[in-house]
């Protein structure tokens, strides 16, 4: 799923500073799962603000709503006539629910009330761990199912450099190098073989190095 | 046997035990305390003067032009060439630029992530890994390189390199399978020498050279000056894969301040001498320090 967290309050407010009525849409999809946009997190973010600024002498006036999925039109396009009836928008959706609400209402500001952080899986109460970059060229069947490209500060194709201690990376002690995981998991599935094959360097055009991507799956259109 | 392209490559084709050196650029423009010190201490004793590649993640001075300074003074370099900051353009062309300007030693290495220098903002490259670097001099070597033309064609150069190419590998670390499994990947890939990460233990050390036997390339031990005990201690809590065996910390700690010099001398050449029947050379790296040198050498009776 999409992992993100919130932006802290204060941050918000300087977001929202120039409105007094404001419209705070959640997102019922990854961002209420990860405990981020939901309709929870809207609640609570409503009612800190409006506390925020009565305090500072501001009341704003912020209706909620939460939409099933803020990434597809048919389930924004009903968020019209709120939109309308309000200053602006703070979405609670992942950056691209966000973009798809100021894409449809143009006359009105649509601000982003989370940090997307990234695809990851719940690994613990409460923790997230990034497991997938998106790069649109999938190389977990070379290592185990363990992806050096997302999980390898330095992104290697071919083991681990030198700086893991007691198999944690480099730069982080609480994150496990992850070439060390992928060779225990090579070896646990007797497939070691896989890395001595030398591996090419990626070829970074299915990722978002040429800018944004589209797919368009012709089969699937009508 | 191919052609030897510099003085290292034939010293070691020749069976000599080599020692190299190594000098880290400054933070700044001023470079004549670094060109003195490598003119002072290492010229004519060593082989070939390593130059580290913003070392660290720290920004310095760049490697490259540090070495031709070198090259004038009649000193031959061995240019380190770190993953982090450049795309595979951008290290093909530095590869073709260090070559017309004399340098035939590249040690290809991954380099230490942008997280544990002094522009942790900074965006990390690593588009090539330390074996795809060498995979790619190799290219180069033979003409084209690693981009194509609309047919799918490789591009041809108009004049081709020739290095003297080099790896690292750490001999000491707790799980070393990995490192053999990436040094074979980086002999295959074209590496002809290999420099060590810093090793303390001679036994360790044999160990992993037998263990590296069927690989037949050259492997120069590295060994990191020691400066002091607070240092040892240092590198044992944070360098991976480098052990520093309690007598040696003891011997350091024992050493009145103004002797530590003479003491870090006997340290490195009684370790050069230990492990001098374990392989082809020595890889002296002193952080500064290059004043050891001629006693190191002394020691370890080279």
């Amino acid at each position: 799923m999409i992992v993100a967290s919130p932006k802290p309050v204060t941050e918000l407010k300087e977001i929202v500073a120039a409105h007094d009525k404001i419209l705070f849409v959640g997102c019922g999809t990854c961002v209420t799962v990860c405990l981020a946009g939901g309709e929870r997190e809207v609640g609570i973010y409503s009612y800190a603000m409006r506390m925020a600024r009565r305090l500072a002498g501001r009341p704003i006036d912020i209706e909620q709503v939460t939409i099933e999925r803020q990434c597809e039109n048919e389930f924004i396009k009903d968020l019209a006539p709120a939109v309308e009836r309000n200053q602006a928008v703070l979405s609670f959706a992942c950056g691209a629910g966000v973009q798809a609400l100021a894409e449809r209402f143009l006359n009105r500001p649509v601000y982003a009330a989370l940090n997307t952080q990234f695809l990851g899986i719940l690994e613990d109460q409460a923790v997230w761990t990034e497991k997938c970059l998106g790069c649109g060229d999938c190389m977990l069947a070379q290592f185990g199912g363990i992806c050096p490209v997302t999980r390898c500060a330095k992104r290697l194709l071919n083991g681990p450099c030198g700086g893991s201690t007691e198999e944690c990376c480099e730069i982080d002690k609480d994150r496990p190098c992850a070439w060390q995981v992928i060779y225990k998991r090579l070896k646990g599935i007797g497939q070691l073989d896989r890395l001595e094959q030398i591996v090419p360097p990626k070829d970074w055009r299915p990722a978002w190095h040429g800018g944004a991507r589209k797919i368009i799956r012709q089969e699937h259109r009508v | 046997m191919t052609e030897p392209v510099s003085h290292l490559h034939r010293a070691l084709a020749a069976g000599q035990f080599v020692v190299t050196g190594e000098i880290g650029p400054p933070k700044g423009t001023n470079v004549g305390p670094c060109l003195h010190e490598a003119e002072a201490y290492l010229k004519g004793r060593v082989a070939a003067v390593n130059v580290t590649d913003i070392q660290t993640a720290v920004m310095r001075t760049g490697s490259m032009a540090m070495c031709k300074l070198l090259l004038e003074r009649g000193i031959e370099p061995v240019f380190q060439m770190v993953c982090r900051d450049r795309n595979r353009l951008a290290l093909q062309s530095d590869l073709l630029s260090a070559y017309i300007l004399g340098i035939r030693n590249v040690l290809a290495l991954t380099g230490d992530h942008v997280a544990m220098g002094d522009h942790p903002e900074a965006k990390p490259v690593y588009d090539l890994d330390s074996v795809s670097l060498l995979e790619t001099m190799t290219r180069l070597e033979s003409g084209s390189d690693l981009g194509h033309d609309f047919k799918g064609n490789p591009n041809t150069l108009d004049g081709a390199p020739k290095f003297f190419k080099g790896c690292c590998v750490t001999p000491c670390t707790d799980e070393v399978e990995p490192q053999i499994l990436k040094l074979e990947k980086k002999v295959a890939a074209g590496a002809q020498f290999v420099q060590t990460q810093a090793v303390y233990d001679p036994v360790a050390f044999e160990k992993f050279m037998k263990l590296i036997e069927h690989l037949k390339v050259p492997v120069l031990v590295g060994i990191v000056v020691l400066k002091s005990a607070g240092m040892a201690k240092y590198m044992n809590r944070a360098v991976p894969g480098v052990q520093v065996p309690e007598p040696l910390i003891k011997e350091l700690s024992a050493a009145p301040k103004e002797n530590l010099k003479k003491v870090a001398a006997e340290i490195a050449g009684r370790l050069v001498r230990q492990m001098k029947p374990m392989c082809q050379g020595a890889h002296l790296m002193t952080l500064g320090w290059d004043d050891v040198v001629p006693g190191i050498l002394a020691n370890a009776g080279l």
